[in-house]
């Protein structure tokens, strides 16, 4: 069964009025809601006895219209005042009063229906199926049903705008990261669960910790793809706080996941093996602690002439598929970070590690750039090739006259 | 008979299956050794300028899965292997600012995660005297977490320090420098020649290939 509220005015007041008798709640227009009052005569009796008390909890003046299915409630609400209860299987007779207009037909169809002289419901329900069918369509088949007080639809109740977020004041202040982290598992389990029953992942974690000296601790953690598991989430933030330690104990904890899509795979026979993005996560969030996050990634070129130029980029494994470029065998050169300082005299190379005469060179090719900028270069680079046979770029610095090592050809 | 019987299924229980191999794309090598072995560690050591980064960069572009450089000594020149064809992007780097330590740590932590085709640890420029200091119980960790699986565990040294661990050790020397020019005046850097002798399995076998300079 469905109760019919239509007050006009407050449609907010009304909504939470409903929410109070059931979850199952649709706002069918601003000033009307459904309700679906099925088990609730458990708590407040017949269907007269529920109406009764919704009435006098809207506190208002309010129609109210009990009936099998939400349409008929919801024309019974909107063309009787105060409390109307539809009977079961004689729904065309109770509404057959009400005018055609309730039914909001399109301009077109009311005004045929006009012309037909058709003015209430009784009348458009007497008029054969077939020649509706063939008249008017399927929108008048539509309107028929409508007003013969027929229907079977569902209803569309209201979500509450979900929240993936989660707080807990502490009863004493945590000073370590073991019984943090306990909390946060828990924490995490709960917004994890609520994410998975809307059938969500994260893409992103929030955690702000306010800590005993009346400061604040924050440590956001971005992830490459959407993900829902809470083992992962809880090694990722214990990493994290690991390596920036909260500077006072922590009395409350307040936890918030960036909802996202799911991530959809396709996998084919030949697309090559790759790590599994959630294992990775962790993986690279491992050796980030290690080596520092800066130092892990993939390498990207940059657009400039600056030798030894790029910069690091988040690596991820969710990318357009490329073949390999085929290129010839070419020398590889390794780099010396930072560049080896050098001293050079006459055909005579030393520098920590390496001495040797030169043999070989070719050179020097002048370099430079960013001249616009502070941080403007000009060199002159020379190819050597030592007594010991190992091949150098070594280059001398025109603003200071200094040597240097760059690298070597391996 | 039974007793023969049983010594058959107990040596079709311990023998182990021969390794696939992944492509050098230097067809010589390819054709002397037929590549890379997974499941396996591979020791390529060899000097400076001696062609050890050139087999690796051919490695990482003939490669079609994702690699992982464990870079010991920051020694990794992007431009260089961009050249060589390494597709960057599938390529994760971690840069370990000259801290042989870090280098095992982040590369047993790799290979534990798995899903990699090829796992390169960079041993180059680190000092000698500190690879050397690489217990032979980290080097059978290693092996131990790549056995089995499809991940190439590659490892550019001096000299070789993995020993018993390594399956496959590869020698490079070079045998020759390019110039182009007369030597005093206009000279070029063309190329190199270089050698590639395994030394491990003790069957003979060796590649030469050249290289040429990108200038």
């Amino acid at each position: 069964m469905f109760a019919c509220l239509h007050a006009p005015g407050d449609g907010a007041r009304l909504l939470a009025c409903a929410q109070d008798f059931s979850p199952q709640v649709e706002q069918t227009d601003p000033h009307t809601v459904i309700v679906d009052i099925d088990g609730l005569g458990h708590l407040f009796g017949t269907v007269h006895e529920i109406a009764r008390a919704m009435a006098r909890r809207a506190g208002q003046p309010v129609n109210i219209a009990v009936a099998s299915n939400p349409d008929a409630a919801f024309h019974a609400a909107r063309g009787f005042a105060g409390i109307s209860i539809v009977p079961e299987g004689d729904e065309a007779k109770f509404l057959a009063s009400l005018p055609v207009a309730l039914l909001s037909p399109t301009e077109e169809i009311a005004e045929t229906l006009a012309r037909w002289g058709i003015r209430t419901f009784r009348d458009l329900a007497a008029l054969p199926d077939l020649g509706v069918a063939a008249r008017l369509g399927e929108e008048g088949v539509k309107l028929q049903q409508l007003a013969r007080g027929e229907g079977d639809r569902p209803l569309k109740p209201v979500e509450a705008p979900a929240q993936f977020e989660e707080e807990l004041e502490l009863e004493y202040p945590l000073e370590l990261l073991d019984p943090l982290m306990f909390v946060m598992n828990r924490l995490l389990g709960d917004v994890c669960t609520r994410l998975e029953q809307r059938a969500l992942a994260a893409i992103g974690l929030r955690l702000r910790l306010r800590l005993e000296n009346a400061g604040e601790h924050e440590c956001s953690i971005r992830l490459p793809v959407p993900m829902r598991s809470s083992r992962v989430f809880l090694k990722l933030i214990e990493l994290d706080l690991e390596k920036h330690p909260p500077a006072a104990p922590i009395i409350k904890v307040h936890l918030a996941a960036e909802p996202a899509k799911p991530r959809t795979t396709q996998n084919g026979l030949f697309i090559p093996l790759a790590p599994e993005p959630e294992k990775l996560e962790l993986t690279l969030a491992r050796i980030a602690a290690v080596v520092g996050k800066e130092n892990v990634g993939s390498p990207e070129l940059v657009d400039t002439h600056r030798p030894g130029a790029f910069r690091m980029r988040q690596f991820g494994t969710l990318q357009k598929w490329t073949g390999n470029s085929a290129c010839p065998t070419s020398l590889a050169f390794r780099t010396f970070r930072p560049p080896l300082a050098a001293k050079v005299q006459a055909d005579f190379l030393s520098a920590p590690g390496i001495r040797g005469r030169i043999v070989r060179q070719a050179g020097p090719w002048r370099t430079s750039g960013d001249w616009w900028t502070n941080c403007a270069w000009v060199r002159d680079e020379w190819d050597i090739e030592l007594t010991d046979g190992a091949l150098y770029r070594i280059y001398c610095d025109a603003q200071t006259g200094r040597w240097f090592i760059e690298g070597s050809y391996d | 008979m039974a007793a023969a019987i049983l010594q058959t299924i107990d040596f079709k229980l311990h023998e182990r299956p021969a390794p696939e191999f992944l492509p050098s794309g230097i067809s010589s090598l390819d054709s002397a050794l037929g590549g890379i072995p997974r499941g396996c560690v591979t020791d390529i050591f060899g000097p400076a300028s001696s062609g050890r980064t050139t087999i690796l960069h051919s490695l990482m572009a003939q490669n079609e899965e994702f690699c992982a450089l464990v870079d010991a000594s920051d020694a990794f020149d992007p431009a260089s292997a961009a050249a060589a064809g390494v597709a960057l992007h599938r390529l994760l780097w971690i840069r370990c600012g000259g801290n042989a330590e870090h280098a095992l740590q982040a590369t047993d932590l790799l290979l534990q995660a798995g899903g990699f085709g090829l796992v390169v640890m960079d041993l180059g420029d680190i000092r000698p005297e500190t690879a050397r200091r690489i217990s032979l119980a980290s080097w059978c960790r290693m092996r131990r977490a790549v056995e089995n699986t499809p991940t190439a565990l590659v490892v550019i040294e001096r000299a070789p320090n993995a020993r018993a661990c390594a399956t496959l050790a590869l020698e490079c020397a070079r045998t020759s420098v390019q110039w182009s020019g007369a030597p005093g005046c206009s000279q070029l850097l063309r190329g190199a020649a270089f050698s590639a002798e395994r030394r491990k399995p003790l069957r003979p076998a060796g590649a030469a290939f050249e290289a040429s300079a990108l200038r």
